[in-house]
Order: structure tokens, then C-alpha cells, then sequence
């Protein structure tokens, strides 16, 4: 088994290399240059010399192979450099005061997703065609199917601006210092309800009708039947023979979304003002701020390939086929 | 996205953002500010919104709008500007400039300490001059510092300055914020000015508001500097939110969170004549126009042979309807532009030739230049080749794209056809821009309220990373731009660029379009408000709100 687990890891090895080594060419053969940003104000100029300058400093002067030998010698001493951007600020530092949000909003909002869409398509399977059926199926793909920005600022519109029940914008009310513990976490609360909300909403769907559908396959099986036979509730036979082979999965496709928790909703980001990981992805893009861009790649890609071979050792402990079968049938 | 449009004008805050002339306000009548009567009280928070993350606390070395914003309010320079945008001694007492333009001599005041309680000296204005010039220091503002000869402090007091040769706007260099050598000089002489932790969350300056806290794309706290030697400022704490989105900007105002729209830009024109008119909002805001410092132009790129000949130029000058431009894009609220100078300020000259909206002038122009429409398409073709350009404009930016049509439209009127070419600004600027590869391009310059144009006119500025990029070349502007740069006598600039203006008008380089309206909002219960041509936020440190109107305890 942990052999196994090795060979995976040392596998994921060149393939985070390959990741890495595409997209830093990919990134520095877009148009566009770090140094071209701030050249354009005819109060300041940039002399040639502090643009030549700033190129030494930052490699661009090199070879695309050599700039990538140099940008992977510092990461594997984990140094991910400082952003080109006019800040100059470590890359590790520009991503650390912004992942602990994104997660946070992230995980809230993917626990709610799966705690509203699991009893959704379990019920709509079991009743399927009835009324609840029909409602929730409307429900989840208007959800769907409205633009996120649309939602949020309706939402906005009615319960800020008319209502004034929930604060518009950002994390923290201007005077959050002042207030009481008690008060600055209900404070903090209440700014994250109006973003989680239209996140969830247009989130249902997906999960909803995967568990629908699974659940649909699982209760026409001959298990299913023998349950019933055996004269069990059906509280019982849906709840626990047939739920926990329907989950598997749904938990398929939560372990490939585990790496999109670091990743900002960029939109939702830029409407509620709440400083994450989208807002400084669309910012570093348009600033050719290489270093942040490729650091958050690696992160993504890193959990990306972590994410995937958890699922495969966890896949090698419930099924010892694939834990032995490497040169055979595969899964 | 809107910022990065902005960008597109990109200015020195310090100067550029306060800069305008006429005095309109449009206030909710019944309400309207009466400063005179009372007096000042001290207290409440001031809440205003940032529409992009600053880049760095130490303006100096930023060149972002943001950044500049925040950094105004921490630090000072030698000079400053007034309401009617004339220069007045800040950290200087007095100053004596010479007959000759090539010295300048300033007696500081005696009464200025930095953050830190450190007196402020001489030795601070040599240090940020030979930081400026430092080849390190990575400052896009060095062209003026690097004119100077020698800069002298016989003492403490004292700083006198000698430039090579005369330079016009020598006092507008000490407009630059001064820097604290005992906290900085370790930092410059390593070249790793950037990495101090005065750029980033510990900024010390001389300037009425410290810097108290800061969350990252959050927001950014000052509070009133009490010991500020022109009195401590009347508004106790002042907020800077960080809000990217402009319509949440406008939500959030709706809603009483902000106490003003952006102070630089403020609202859209749709905001400002259709969705502000309610009673509340009127209650809660006065709103404020003036024209804003900055103009937009339709540049031609006069290497290709299109443009070429002035009578094109000139007959698309004729083709575009200016009015119905301004009334389409920003609902009337802009001045239409004839020159790159704004109305009103001195160095603009109202009598240039004008060009009135005048297609059968145009088309007989185009004529004359050997364009004929000779095929059944409308198009008009000389030597077999039609007339047909590309029109390029950056990404988010809806104003630029809505210009774009209607020239477009305009255009093929006279028969003339346009695709437009809307690009993202990274891109745009450096693989179209500065490979000039465009035929025509919509953009924006924020001017100064130095009149010295060089860097965009003078033909000795075409290189890649030059601002001429339409590659203009005339030898008589050459000429007066050198001359005009060279004497400080007014007088005697006017009449260089009053020249200017005539000759750019006949070669019309650029269409210039308009000048457009700045449209800022402040909460009703601030006073002291008082736009000028030096913009609104010039008097920051005098604005108060009456005790009983004061909304937050900040002290």
C-alpha cells in the first residue's frame, strides 16, 4: 500500500514539473509586458535605463529556459519570489493575506451546497415526478441559470439598500475595531450572508442532480429490492443501503472540486469588495505579474495532483483490484 | 475592470487630480453648504472609497491613482497649490525664484516635524532629491530632478537649487512629497526603497493625517495629525474602503456607507443626471461638477499613408459630430476639446481653427486629398486602394467604445469605413502602442497644470517607450516647445503655446474631442467644501461636520 502511495507521489513529480514548465511559457508568450504597465503618464517617464533595469532584475532579459531554471531553483527552496507589480511585495505574502478568506468563503459555502443538495435529489429521487420533484427542479436551474452579478446586486438592492438588513459590501464594518467580540463576529457574519447566499444558489444544481441521478440508479438494484424484501423500513433502506452507495459519486466529483476552494469566484470578489484570491488572479493577469500568477498556479496545481492521488489511494483501499492490478485491468 | 480604464489617463494624483478651472455646483438647493456662519468642529470619520488596491505608501515611487490618493494626505511638499491653482508654500515659508529661471531658493518653515516627532529639515529635502536621481530608485519622476545642477543647504532652513538650464516648471517639481532621511537613507542607498516598511504599513511623513492601520484590499485608516503645523485637520479619522466595482460604489452611497464617491472621478454621467435625483439622495449628498483635467482624442498614426495629408485629418475633424459625441457618451456633461489645453486655464487659446460638424466639407476635402468614391460600395478609393482603418481602443472602457461607434458611424457618412479594435490594456499599449501598430487609436491624456507638452509633441519623443506616438513632427512646435520650457515668465509662454494650439489645430494630429465633466459627490453634513479650478479635494484638512451632525466617534 504505501509503495503504492510512493509510486503515485514520485509520478506527480514530472507532471507538476510539465504543469508548471507549460504554463510558464504559455504565460510569458502572451502579449504584453510587466515593464509596459505604468509607461503611459506624461508626468512620469520611465528612462530606458530603469526599464533595462528592471528587466535584469527580474530575468526578462534571459532566455525563457534560463528564467525557468532560475524561478525553479528558488521554489524548490520554496522562495516564490516577489510580484513584479509596483508594490515589489513577496509573492507567498500577496497569497497568504488573501487564501484564508477564499477558503473560508469557499468551505461555507461548498458545506451549505452539499448539506441543501443531498436531501434535495435524495427526496427528488425518491419521489420522482412528484410536485417536490418539479419545484425543486425548477428552483435548482433557475439558480443555475442566473448570471451571479445580476443575482448579487438584486440581492443588494433589496436587502441593503431597501431593507438595510445586511451590510453591502466588504468583511468588516469601517468601525469593526471598536465593537465587542460578540459583535465583531456577528459583524463579520452577517457581510459573508449576502455572498454565500448567491454562490449557493447558483451552486445547487450540480450537486443536486448528480445525487439525483445516482440515487435513481441505486434504488433499481437488486440489493435495493432484497433490502425491502427483507422487510426493512424504507427509512432504513433508502437511508443506509442506498444512500451510501449513491454517494460515491457525488464524492468522486467533491474530491475533484477540492482544489477549487483556493480559487476565488472573481465576480463575486469584485461586487461584495471582499479582498480574496479572484480579485488579486484578475489583477496580477493584467499586470503581467508573473511571479504571483505562476505562485498561485503551483498551489493549484500542487492540490490539483494531491486531490487526485488521494482519490486514488483512497480508491486502492475500497477496492483491492486496482491496489493489485497495475499492469491489468485497470478500474 | 473599470480601473485599469483609468489607468489609460494615468496621472500624478498630486498634481493632475486636483486640477480644473471653472466653478459649477449643482447642490441641493435647499441645503447647501454655509461654512462662513459657523465654526469649525473637530471629530467624526470620514469614509471614502478606493477603487484599486494601492501599489505602496511612499508616492514617490507609485504611480498608481490609489496610491497617490492615500499618500496626499500623509505627506507634504515644499509647494502646493491653491483653490485658484496658483502655487503656495507648504513645507517652504517663501521662496525666491531668479530672473533667469535657473535658481530657486526656499527658507523652510521651522515648525514641521515628521510622524516620528523628528524635526524636518534641509538634509530631508537634499536626501529626496538625491533619491529621485538615485539611478535605484525606481521612480517614473526623475526627468525633472535630473534637470537640477546642484542643490545647496547652507542651513537647516535654507535650500537653494540650480538647475543647467532655465526650466519653466521648476516649481512644479517641488511639488514632489519629501521623504524622511533618518528613516529611509539606509533603504535608498541599498536600492530597495520599495521593500521599506515605510512604503508598506508604517509610512512616515510630515502631512495633516498619520497612518494608523491597514488590511490589504480592505481598507486603510488615517487619523488627524493633532501636532500638523497648520492646525490639526477638523475630520478626526479618515477610511479608505477598497471597493473595485463602481457599481457597488454607487450602491454603498445609496445605501449612507460612503461619505463621497471616488474624490478624483465620482459619479458616472447616468448617475449623475438620472439615478440621483430622488429626494434622498439629494438629502444625504451634494453633488458637485466641474471639468475634470483630463481630455480624449482620437489619435491618427501619421506614418501610415491614410493619414498622411492634413486635409484628411482635417476632413475628419469635419465628419465627427462632436456635439451629438458628447451628448451620446457623457449625457452633454464635457467641454468640447480644441486643443490639448482645457478651457479656461491660461495657457488656453479660444482662437484656433475650429472644426463644425460639416460632411459636404468634409467629402469635398477628401476630394481634394484624392479620395473618390468611384465604386457602387460608398467607399472612397484612391489608387485602387479603399478607404478603410482600423480604429484601436482599450478594453473596459464603455466611453471609448461608445466614441468608437459614433465615429464609425460618422465616418461612413463621408465614406470612409472603420472596424473597431477594442484590446486589453497590457496588450494594447505594448504590442500596438508602442510597435505603433494602429492606424488610429481612441485614448486620454490627464494634463498638468504646467503647460509643457514636450514629451507628447516634440518629434525628438517617437522612440517605442516615448509618449508621441502618433509621430508627430513639426519643427516650429519643436522650436516653441524647447523655448517654451526654457523661461518662466508667463507672459512670454502664453504666447508660445497660444502658437501651439493654432498650429496643432491646423494639422490636427489628434481630434481632440472633450474635455470631460469631473462629477464628485461629499456628504451633505461636511462643510468647508469648495471646489476650485484646483479641483475639491485641495482643502481636505479643512473640511469639518457639525457636532450634532457627526456620525461616528472617532477619538
Amino acid at each position: 500500500m504505501l509503495l503504492y502511495a510512493l509510486r503515485r507521489l514520485l509520478l506527480a513529480l514530472p507532471l507538476l514539473i510539465g504543469i508548471t514548465f507549460v504554463s510558464f511559457a504559455v504565460i510569458h508568450l502572451a502579449p504584453g509586458d510587466p515593464t509596459a504597465i505604468a509607461q503611459t503618464d506624461p508626468e512620469g517617464r520611465w528612462t530606458p535605463e530603469l526599464i533595462k533595469m528592471m528587466r535584469e532584475q527580474w530575468d526578462l532579459d534571459k532566455p525563457l529556459h534560463v528564467q525557468y531554471w532560475r524561478w525553479i531553483k528558488r521554489l524548490v527552496q520554496l522562495d516564490f519570489g516577489r510580484s513584479f507589480s509596483q508594490d515589489g511585495r513577496p509573492v507567498i505574502q500577496k497569497i497568504g493575506e488573501r487564501l484564508p478568506v477564499t477558503l473560508l468563503l469557499n468551505l461555507i459555502e461548498m458545506i451549505i451546497i452539499l448539506l441543501l443538495a443531498i436531501p434535495i435529489g435524495v427526496l427528488s429521487a425518491t419521489r420522482q415526478y412528484s410536485l417536490f420533484d418539479k419545484v425543486t427542479s425548477v428552483f435548482v436551474f433557475t439558480g443555475f441559470a442566473t448570471p451571479d452579478f445580476w443575482l448579487a446586486q438584486l440581492f443588494v438592492l433589496l436587502f441593503s439598500v431597501e431593507l438595510g438588513w445586511l451590510p453591502i459590501s466588504g468583511l468588516r464594518h469601517v468601525n469593526a475595531e471598536y465593537f465587542t467580540w460578540w459583535r465583531q463576529q456577528w459583524d463579520f457574519l452577517s457581510h459573508l450572508v449576502l455572498p454565500i447566499s448567491v454562490v449557493v444558489f447558483g451552486g445547487l444544481a450540480g450537486f443536486s442532480r448528480y445525487m439525483r441521478q445516482s440515487m435513481l440508479e441505486v434504488v433499481r438494484q437488486d440489493y435495493v429490492q432484497s433490502a425491502r424484501a427483507k422487510g426493512l423500513s424504507e427509512r432504513v433502506v433508502i437511508g443506509k443501503h442506498a444512500l451510501r452507495n449513491a454517494l460515491m459519486p457525488v464524492v468522486t466529483i467533491l474530491g475533484l472540486s477540492l482544489p477549487g476552494l483556493v480559487g476565488g469566484s472573481v465576480i463575486i470578489e469584485w461586487i461584495f469588495a471582499i479582498p480574496g484570491m479572484g480579485q488579486l488572479m484578475v489583477q496580477s493577469a493584467f499586470e503581467r505579474d508573473y511571479p504571483v500568477i505562476m505562485g498561485n498556479l503551483v498551489i493549484v496545481a500542487t492540490l490539483t495532483l494531491l486531490a487526485n492521488l488521494a482519490a486514488d489511494i483512497a480508491y486502492g483501499v475500497v477496492d483491492p483490484r486496482i491496489r493489485f492490478g497495475g499492469r491489468r485491468a485497470r478500474r | 475592470m473599470r480601473r485599469f480604464a483609468g489607468r489609460a489617463l494615468a496621472c500624478l494624483a498630486l498634481l493632475a487630480g486636483c486640477a480644473a478651472c471653472a466653478r459649477e455646483v449643482d447642490s441641493a438647493g435647499d441645503d447647501a453648504p454655509r461654512s462662513a456662519s459657523e465654526r469649525p468642529a473637530d471629530g467624526d470619520t470620514f469614509i471614502r472609497p478606493l477603487v484599486g488596491n494601492i501599489s505602496g505608501l511612499i508616492p514617490n515611487i507609485t504611480s498608481d491613482a490609489h496610491s497617490h490618493e492615500v499618500g496626499s494626505l500623509i505627506y507634504d511638499s515644499l509647494v502646493t497649490f491653491n483653490r485658484d491653482q496658483r502655487f503656495i508654500g507648504q513645507l517652504a515659508e517663501s521662496w525666491v525664484q531668479s530672473g533667469d529661471c535657473r535658481r530657486l531658493d526656499f527658507k523652510l518653515r521651522r515648525d514641521v516635524r515628521w510622524h516620528d516627532g523628528r524635526p524636518f529639515t534641509a538634509e530631508d529635502v537634499a536626501f529626496t532629491y538625491r533619491t529621485m536621481i538615485d539611478p535605484k530608485t525606481p521612480t517614473s519622476y526623475k526627468d525633472d530632478f535630473e534637470a537640477i545642477e546642484r542643490l545647496e543647504t547652507p542651513d537647516p532652513y535654507t535650500v537653494s537649487v540650480t538647475y543647467t538650464k532655465p526650466l519653466a516648471r521648476s516649481l512644479m517639481t517641488w511639488g514632489m512629497d519629501m521623504l524622511p532621511k533618518h528613516l529611509l537613507e539606509g533603504f535608498v542607498r541599498a536600492g530597495k526603497l520599495r521593500e521599506a516598511p515605510q512604503n508598506w504599513n508604517q509610512p512616515v511623513g510630515t502631512g495633516p493625517y498619520k497612518f494608523a492601520s491597514m488590511r490589504p484590499g480592505e481598507k486603510i485608516v488615517l487619523v488627524a495629525n493633532k501636532d500638523y503645523f497648520e492646525g490639526r485637520p477638523h475630520l478626526s479619522r479618515v477610511v479608505f474602503r477598497v471597493i473595485p466595482s463602481q457599481s457597488t460604489v454607487f450602491l454603498e452611497l445609496k445605501a449612507k456607507g460612503l461619505d463621497s464617491a471616488s474624490i478624483l472621478s465620482g459619479l458616472t454621467a447616468l448617475q449623475f443626471t438620472r439615478q440621483t435625483g430622488y429626494h434622498a439622495f439629494r438629502k444625504a449628498y451634494h453633488k458637485y461638477r466641474y471639468p475634470s483635467n483630463s481630455y480624449t482624442y482620437l489619435g491618427f498614426n501619421l506614418k501610415r499613408p491614410f493619414f498622411a495629408d492634413r486635409r484628411v485629418r482635417q476632413a475628419i475633424a469635419h465628419a465627427i459630430d462632436k456635439r451629438e459625441l458628447i451628448d451620446g457618451v457623457v449625457l452633454g456633461l464635457a467641454r468640447e476639446a480644441t486643443g490639448p489645453y482645457k478651457p479656461g486655464s491660461w495657457a488656453y487659446n479660444p482662437n484656433v481653427k475650429a472644426y463644425p460638424y460639416d460632411p459636404p466639407r468634409a467629402r469635398a476635402l477628401l476630394a481634394e486629398a484624392g479620395w473618390k468614391d468611384t465604386n457602387d460600395e460608398g467607399i472612397l478609393v484612391r489608387d485602387g486602394t479603399p478607404f478603410a482603418f482600423e480604429l484601436y481602443t482599450n478594453q473596459g472602457n464603455d466611453e471609448r467604445k461608445k466614441i468608437a461607434e459614433i465615429i464609425q458611424a460618422d465616418l461612413r457618412e463621408v465614406g470612409i469605413a472603420v472596424e473597431i479594435r477594442v484590446i486589453e490594456w497590457a496588450s494594447f499599449i505594448k504590442e500596438y502602442v508602442k510597435k505603433r501598430r494602429f492606424d488610429a487609436v481612441i485614448l486620454g491624456w490627464n494634463i498638468t497644470p504646467d503647460p509643457d507638452q514636450f514629451t507628447i509633441w516634440h518629434s525628438s519623443r517617437m522612440g517605442p517607450d516615448d509618449l508621441n506616438t502618433v509621430s508627430y513632427a513639426n519643427p516650429e512646435v519643436d522650436r516653441l516647445l524647447e523655448a517654451g520650457r526654457q523661461t518662466c515668465v508667463q507672459a512670454e509662454r502664453k504666447q508660445y503655446y497660444d502658437r501651439i494650439q493654432e498650429i496643432l489645430a491646423e494639422d490636427q494630429p489628434y481630434v481632440f474631442l472633450y474635455f470631460r465633466d469631473a462629477l464628485p459627490v461629499i456628504s451633505s453634513r461636511v462643510r468647508g467644501v469648495a471646489p476650485g479650478a484646483a479641483g475639491i479635494s485641495y482643502n481636505f484638512r479643512e473640511w469639518w461636520v457639525p457636532r450634532p451632525q457627526q456620525r461616528y466617534t472617532a477619538e
